[in-house]
């Protein structure tokens, strides 16, 4: 037999070869780094994949679609999982009839995030079981290790993957799947199953607990970890990223790689356990493992707390072996990112920094308004949030502040899950007015510009359904709307910005002007769809 | 000829501004280094790298390779393509490790700027026992064929520059 073809894929890459692979039939999701590729290249690959406008959109429709018996993919960042979480928790009650798999990508390091949640977390608390690759090969494996699990035992499988694991590029050798093809979806009544009313959820729970037990014994036995073996004295529990520095930073030490951390083989932890003098765990981000196996009753050692922030290494995972707790050094500090030159968000900071504005923002390129020369953001939590911050604030300050909070979000922002909170604004108006501005770009820009509702094109940059954000907007009953691109006339813009403050009403300003970098992409899918329109 | 790639892991950094290229001279290295056989991982951070901030790759090469990322202070090679990332990336460098920047390459000696990253590449390559032909196929692999003539004569320059 020819041996595979060794391809250098990033983990993100891998887990779409996989998707492609495992036959899954629909992927959706929300761009958001570093998970982002993952959809792009399933595409790529022929897979039908699509955006949808938030990650709670996208987890809903992949289990509608793995209610009907097909394999559906959903992907997201480790905080789209927060949004996606109200489905994600009772789909672990419902279970699915064909399979579902749900990726969720961590970002240890902050590399282009604003927490580091880890997101094992949510395994543990929805109750759904989880796997986590250490390079692109176990993302390959896992995930249609993931999909033959879920078609198996009927239940939702969150594959979990940190930035390190999707964006690095290692080898991998595409073993096609030996999963069975998929079946034809079809509809079969099982409201028992599906219908989550208290009568049927109470027995969907113990359900759920019944196939943990069963997916741990499964873990026990066959479960994707390995134990390589030392020289006794040191013994390592890892998985994930950490695995791969602890094999480099301690080569004597017998490890043991958990790939199936949840529910965990706590028997194989405890055998592992035994035949080594020292033991210790090492995992980026919180203390996962070393609070589930003390539970369990399993002595281990646990690192220092400095590094439970950031991302792990081979020079940190050193010092955790040596118990070092001596200040680290940091890197000195590079370039930071800023707007690009000649970036359209550049006119809208400039007046609300002219303008002396209390700026409510939000998650995109235009976050950078923060950093100098600007100095023009004030508040950044979560996707959506500039709308409704602004609006908490409005309500709370003195008329002479309020009337200065201005909420500033991006197109793709506002779709997501700017929407609600301009029904919040409609409904329950500040007494002094306020002023949202969609900073509309005509792409997702900061994730490496995608599509999106608003922009009227697929995935794939095909013609697709549009939303009118004037319009979605007027029938919300907004009446004071005024779209234009701020960059024609920089001093008219400021103006317009400074009435619509001193109006006292709700009003709104689309500032529209395309993304610099995505200008020629846009210009040339639009020419690609005239033409399949005439051809 | 330089380094001889045994057992030893090789590993190389490199690094610039955002938009200079410098993720994709590491996806020609890497790719280059899967043609030799051997184990081959790149990592890098994406995300911010098209707002203009500093961006660094870690490209590693040996027989077996377990972390992605070089670790710190012990790069045998920093690739650097622009003058003023040199000194915030010199941490990268283990002591008598190989630095290449901008200057290696003579003034005027390439016909667009936009192809140093690739000329760099070329005075890495005079240091690595990577046959240049995988060079040559990696550079055509990674980048868009009207590109090719140019950075394979951007390449020529850089490995017969003196590092």
């Amino acid at each position: 037999m020819k041996s595979p073809e060794r391809l250098l894929l990033s983990g993100d890459e891998a887990v779409a070869l996989a998707a492609r692979d495992a036959g899954i039939a629909l992927g959706t999701g929300y761009p958001g780094t570093p998970s982002t590729e993952i959809l792009e290249r399933f595409a790529t690959l022929g897979g039908r994949a699509q955006w949808a406008p938030n990650e709670k959109v996208a987890m809903e429709v992949a289990i509608g679609a793995a209610f009907t018996g097909a394999r559906a993919l959903v992907t997201m960042k480790h905080v789209g999982l927060n949004v996606a979480a109200d489905p994600f928790f009772t789909a672990a009650y419902t279970g699915v009839s064909g399979a579902l798999l749900i990726v969720s990508a961590d970002d240890p390091g902050m590399a282009s995030s604003q927490n580091e949640q880890d997101n094992r977390r949510y395994a543990v608390a929805a109750g759904i079981p989880m796997l986590e690759p250490s390079d692109s090969q176990e993302a390959y494996d896992f995930a249609v290790l993931a999909v033959d699990l879920s078609a198996r035992w009927k239940i939702p499988v969150l594959l979990r993957m940190t930035t390190r694991v999707c964006h690095s590029k290692t080898l991998v050798e595409a073993r096609r799947s030996t999963a069975q093809p998929a079946p034809e979806p079809f509809f079969e009544r099982d409201v028992a199953a599906r219908v989550m009313i208290p009568a049927y959820a109470r027995p969907a729970h113990r359900k759920l607990r019944r196939k943990l037990e069963d997916l741990a014994a499964w873990n026990e036995a066959e479960g994707p970890n390995q134990v390589s073996s030392g020289d006794g004295k040191l013994g390592v529990i890892a998985s994930g990223i950490s695995y791969m520095h602890v094999r480099e930073a301690a080569p004597q030490a017998a490890v043991l790689k958990l790939g199936m951390t949840h529910p965990l083989p706590i028997r194989k932890v405890r055998e592992f356990a035994a035949t080594v003098e020292r033991l210790l765990v090492i995992e980026e981000g919180d203390p996962y493992l070393v609070e589930s196996l003390r539970a369990a009753g399993i002595a281990v050692e646990s690192a220092p707390g400095m590094y439970r922030f950031g991302e792990l290494n081979v020079g940190r995972v050193r010092r955790i072996l040596a118990n070092d707790v001596t200040p680290e050094a940091a890197p000195p500090p590079g370039q930071p990112p800023e707007l690009c030159p000649g970036c359209p968000h550049r006119t809208v900071f400039t007046a609300l920094r002219n303008l002396d504005c209390i700026v409510a923002g939000d998650i995109g390129c235009y976050t950078l308004g923060v950093l100098p020369p600007f100095n023009a953001l004030d508040t950044c939590v979560c996707m959506g949030a500039g709308i409704t911050i602004g609006l908490g604030m409005r309500h709370m300050l003195p008329p002479e502040q309020a009337r200065r909070v201005v909420s500033v979000i991006g197109d793709s922002t506002f779709i997501h899950s700017g929407i609600t909170g301009l029904v919040e604004m409609v409904y329950n108006p500040p007494s002094t007015g306020h002023l949202v501005i969609i900073l509309d770009n005509g792409t997702t820009a900061m994730t490496g510009m995608q599509e999106h509702p608003g922009t009227g094109r697929s995935l794939d940059h095909h013609r697709a359904g549009k939303v009118i954000i004037e319009d979605l907007v007027r029938a919300l009953g907004i009446h004071n709307i005024r779209v234009l691109d701020p960059t024609r006339d920089p001093a008219a813009f400021q103006h317009l910005v400074a009435e619509s403050l001193a109006s006292g009403e709700l009003s709104l300003i689309i500032a529209r002007r395309d993304c610099l970098l995505a200008t020629s992409k846009i210009k040339s899918y639009e020419i690609a769809i005239q033409e399949a329109c005439l051809g | 000829m330089g380094e001889v790639i045994n057992a030893k892991v090789t590993n190389i950094v490199v690094a610039g501004l955002g938009g200079q290229g410098a993720l994709k001279a590491s996806d020609i290295v890497a790719d280059a280094a899967v043609r030799t056989g051997l184990d081959v991982k790149k990592s890098e951070v994406h995300g911010m790298s098209q707002r203009g901030g500093s961006v660094s790759s870690d490209v590693r090469l040996g027989a077996r390779v377990f972390s992605p990322m070089v670790p710190p202070g012990e790069a045998d090679f920093l690739v650097v393509l622009s003058a003023d990332q040199v000194e915030v990336n010199r941490w990268q460098l283990r002591p008598g490790g190989t630095l290449i920047s901008p200057g290696v390459i003579p003034e005027n000696a390439l016909r667009s700027k936009r192809s140093l990253n690739v000329a760099l590449l070329g005075a890495l390559s005079a240091a690595l026992a990577i046959p240049v032909d995988h060079w040559h196929a990696a550079i055509r692999a990674q980048l868009p064929e009207k590109l090719h003539a140019a950075n394979l004569e951007a390449f020529a320059v850089g490995r017969s520059a003196r590092v």
